[in-house]
């Protein structure tokens, strides 16, 4: 028995104002992680879920060179979409390699972003020490058992890893989130979203109280560009990534013209590796400059004996992955 | 349909379309669909497992599609169409595909079994049943703790080629 309250939402209008009004209300899309969080691992205790569900936010529009996804579109049904299948294969490759059929038919893709760790210290409310949860408390992963932890935007108050697959291709593709609460609309880009936990690790991205997120926005690939998303795992399937990485690049008569990368498994935000762009634009499509890409990528990373590597792992990834993509 | 709740009250009441039959139940508004659908409607052929959708054993369908029924709301679903393995045999026999898993010996606990033949269900409705890997990487969702997988295999191919 939970006093945990219900509440469907009849339009978006009631779905602002019902959350807005209290503070402890949250939105509850496909509920993959809320209720996992609410009812099973009792670790977040809102006073009432708004169920946004048939909120007639679902679909996926074209505006020119752009996708506009609402929402509640599940992730299977983006994964189907024929323009992200034909112009952003490596989008469809994360969703279809993050969690299970039954999952994905749940999830929304609001959702994806917004989903929380998987750290097993802030899942067990029997942890004491977790900045997260417990601002002030401690961490309990850094001396704890950490495998399934960042090394890429972490630091001695936290090392939590933003597990999505799907925010990788985003953050590399400049999507941006559209939100919208009483003040009205702002659209903010994925890459500036998020937080790195800093002294706040309960604070994970700038959405506010209240605020919905009602679409994401993505760029499609140029033409010419090839992509794809390269996920290691501790098992063949249905398993959160150990590291991955996805690129997007264009080749022209062996140069590197263009390219994006996004790291997963790494981050505590899904990671744009901006300075491994650097090396690679302008640079022979050759091994060199992929290893080379990779160091820059994984500079500084902050690592604890179990995650130390990862730092080895993801730079492989990366060299893989633009080896498939150039090939 | 009302969902709405007040202060104190945290019932709900629910409209559940189970199998072509409708039940109007009133729970309490945390209540699972996996729950709502054992305890309530004493359909207890949707397992329970991990509770916590990562094996598969509580998988039905929701209007077609399948779904994990213990991280749902039985209120997310009020007008929702469910199917669960009750509700799967055609004029008293057995699905094709529960007599495939017969035939091939796709189980031996039987725990997961229902969840497996679900999940299958909408497998091949997808259209995901073209090869041995495909199968494999698509029933990803559904664990066997006796391991049962090759036979789990076997059986699907056979209905998905027949
Ligand atoms: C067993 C398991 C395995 C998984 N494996 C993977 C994996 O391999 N890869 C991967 O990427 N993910 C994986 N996931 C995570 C899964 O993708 C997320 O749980 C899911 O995408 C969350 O979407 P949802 O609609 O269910 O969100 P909900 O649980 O409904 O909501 C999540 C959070 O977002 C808020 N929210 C939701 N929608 C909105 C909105 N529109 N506006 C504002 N706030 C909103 C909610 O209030 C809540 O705080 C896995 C999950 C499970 C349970
Ligand atoms: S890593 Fe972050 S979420 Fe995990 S225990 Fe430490 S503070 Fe909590
Ligand atoms: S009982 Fe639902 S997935 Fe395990
Ligand atoms: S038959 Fe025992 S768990 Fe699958």
């Amino acid at each position: 028995m939970s006093d945990i309250g219900y509440v469907r939402a009849a339009d978006q209008g009631s779905a602002l104002a019902l959350v807005a009004e209290d503070p402890d209300a949250v939105f509850l899309a496909g509920g993959t992680t809320e209720l996992d969080l609410a009812l099973k691992d009792q670790v977040v205790h809102p006073s009432r879920f708004v169920d946004i569900g048939r909120l007639p936010l679902r679909g996926v529009t074209r505006d020119g060179d752009r996708l506009r996804v609402a929402a509640l579109t599940t992730m299977e049904e983006l994964a189907a979409d024929p323009t992200v299948r034909d112009r952003l294969p490596f989008v469809r490759e994360a969703l279809l390699l993050g969690a299970s059929t039954q999952l994905r038919n749940m999830a929304t893709i609001g959702g994806n972003l917004l989903q929380r760790t998987r750290c097993r210290y802030f899942r067990d409310p029997e942890v004491g020490a977790c900045n997260k949860r417990e601002p002030g408390s401690g961490c309990a992963a850094i001396k704890g058992v950490a495998r399934m932890h960042a090394i890429l935007g972490a630091g001695p108050t936290c090392i939590a890893l933003h597990a999505s697959d799907l925010c990788v291709p985003l953050v590399a593709m400049d999507a941006e989130v559209e939100l919208l609460d009483a003040d009205g609309t702002r659209t903010v880009p994925l890459t500036q979203f998020y937080r790195t936990p800093g002294d706040r690790p309960d604070v994970e991205n700038v959405l506010r109280h209240g605020e919905l997120v009602t679409h994401v926005q993505v760029p499609l690939l140029p033409a010419g560009a090839r992509s794809g998303y390269l996920k290691v795992r501790d098992r063949t399937s249905y398993e959160f990534a150990t590291t991955s990485a996805g690129a997007a690049i264009t080749v022209e008569d062996g140069t590197i013209t263009w390219a994006r990368l996004g790291l997963g498994g790494v981050g505590t935000v899904p990671w744009r590796a901006w300075e491994a762009e650097s090396v690679l634009v302008g640079a022979p499509a050759n091994e060199r400059t992929f290893r080379a890409a990779a160091e820059a990528a994984i500079r500084d990373p902050f690592t604890v004996p179990g995650t130390a590597f990862k730092v080895e792992l993801a730079k492989r990834t990366i060299v893989r992955i633009l080896r498939t993509v150039t090939s | 349909m009302s969902s709405a709740t007040t202060a104190r009250s945290t019932q709900v009441t629910v409209e559940l379309r189970v199998n072509g039959r409708t039940y109007p139940v009133r729970l309490d508004s945390t209540t699972t669909l996996l729950d709502a659908l054992r305890d309530d409607l004493h359909l207890t052929g949707t397992k329970k497992g991990c509770d916590q959708g990562a094996c598969g054993a509580c998988t039905v369908l929701r209007d077609g599609k399948r779904i994990v029924s213990c991280l749902t709301l039985a209120a997310q679903c009020d007008g929702s169409e469910i199917t669960t393995i009750e509700g799967i045999s055609e004029d008293g026999h057995p699905h094709p595909l529960q007599e495939a898993f017969v035939r091939h010996d796709a189980l031996q606990c039987g725990y997961c079994t229902t969840g497996q033949v679900m999940s299958a269900v909408a497998l091949l409705r997808e259209g995901r049943a073209g090869s041995d890997d495909e199968i494999r990487e698509f029933m990803s969702g559904n664990l066997c703790r006796c391991a049962a997988y090759p036979n789990i295999v076997a059986a699907i191919r056979e209905v998905a080629e027949s």
